[in-house]
């Protein structure tokens, strides 16, 4: 997994996205078992409690769960981690927007230029 | 308990105070920068909780207890210039820290060493300057100290043996021990930390963790140092 991080934002919440990220696109499969929170700090080069605040964090969430002595487990929960998807994309799509009419487009505007980038725009104009 | 402790610690150097009146403390489990341009006192404090340097005034203790005989055994220092004898090999290294030191897990530094690609017969001489602070700092971490004191680990290398470096604490997390490093080079490292302390001219500027910073200031550790300390 790709590990990056922002200046403007504290890293747990930081790492709470990406452990998300890396659950929804299979990167920690649902019901698979976590790495340790060492062998995960050490991998994202962050220190050990803010990867173990970030987890509890997703604990308390439910995408993880832990089994006393065997560490911590990806949900299984199917439902439940495609709302993390949906969510994560909806503050894509947020921050995507917010840049957007920052720069002066309106909303008709912004639909053309994604369904352009889409190669739809040939089909429009067939049919017109 | 605190594994540092210090109240109005004050050290002087002739008419001028290195530190003057530092008060701070590190609980065990954390990761603690202390940040500060150059000549601000990091590396006497750091010599103070080792018992390289004596106070002036004030009060520090590890563990409990005034730096000295009985503290050596508790910290692991690893000094801002390299000073593993040269003329020894890997394996001589490894018997000499052994024989001094009780809480030497010489398994961990073999098996760390070994990761390098060092060979036992190898002698410190023939390493690389990165290589060279590489097996110090395996040796230093291979301890199993309550307090450890990096002063500037990753001063002068470059930056693929500075992520070495920073894995290599990580990797040695002890939740009773405590790690303390001094640098200048933040953003470097504010990852690895908990908490930093900020100080200028022999004062503490600023202690306080790195998400409360950012989550505060909106800003990165390095970001609010360049302000404080601006020129």
């Amino acid at each position: 997994m790709q590990w990056q991080f922002s200046n403007d934002a504290p890293i747990y919440t930081q790492l709470i996205q990406q452990v998300k990220v890396g659950i929804v696109t299979g990167a920690f499969p649902p019901g698979e078992r976590l790495p340790s929170v060492r062998d995960m700090a050490t991998e994202a080069g962050v220190n050990p409690n803010t990867m173990q605040r970030a987890l509890a964090e997703l604990e308390r969430d439910g995408l993880v769960y832990s089994q006393r002595t065997a560490g911590r487990f990806v949900t299984e929960d199917n439902t439940m981690i495609n709302t993390a998807k949906r969510s994560l994309a909806e503050r894509h799509v947020k921050t995507f927007l917010e840049a957007m009419l920052r720069l002066g487009f309106r909303k008709d505007e912004i639909i053309d230029l994604i369904s352009k980038e889409f190669g739809e725009e040939e089909a429009d104009h067939a049919s017109a | 308990m605190p594994v540092l402790e210090c109240k109005g610690l004050t050290k002087r150097f002739g008419r001028t105070a290195a530190l003057d009146e530092v008060s701070l403390t590190v609980e065990p489990g954390r990761i603690v920068g202390l940040l500060g341009p150059n000549g601000s006192g990091k590396t006497t404090l750091i010599k103070l909780a080792n018992g390289l340097l004596t106070p002036d005034g004030g009060y520090i203790a590890v563990c409990g207890t005034a730096p000295g005989r009985e503290s050596h055994s508790l910290v692991s220092y690893l000094p801002e210039r390299t000073a593993i004898p040269t003329w020894m090999t890997a394996r001589q290294l490894l018997d000499f820290y052994g024989d001094f030191y009780q809480d030497f897990r010489r398994e961990a530094a073999e098996e760390m060493l070994d990761h390098l690609g060092i060979q036992p017969r190898q002698a410190v001489k023939q390493m690389s300057k990165g290589t060279r602070e590489k097996v110090q700092l395996i040796m230093v971490m291979s301890r199993a100290a309550k307090l450890y004191l990096l002063d500037e680990p990753i001063g002068g290398v470059d930056p693929a043996t500075r992520d070495y470096i920073l894995s290599t604490i990580i990797g040695n997390y002890n939740p009773d021990a405590a790690v303390v490093i001094s640098t200048h080079l933040i953003a470097d490292v504010e990852k690895v930390l908990d908490e930093v302390i900020f100080i200028s001219q022999g004062r503490v500027a600023l202690q306080s963790t790195v998400d409360g910073i950012r989550e505060e200031k909106g800003m990165s550790v390095d970001a609010l140092f360049r302000e404080v300390f601006k020129c």
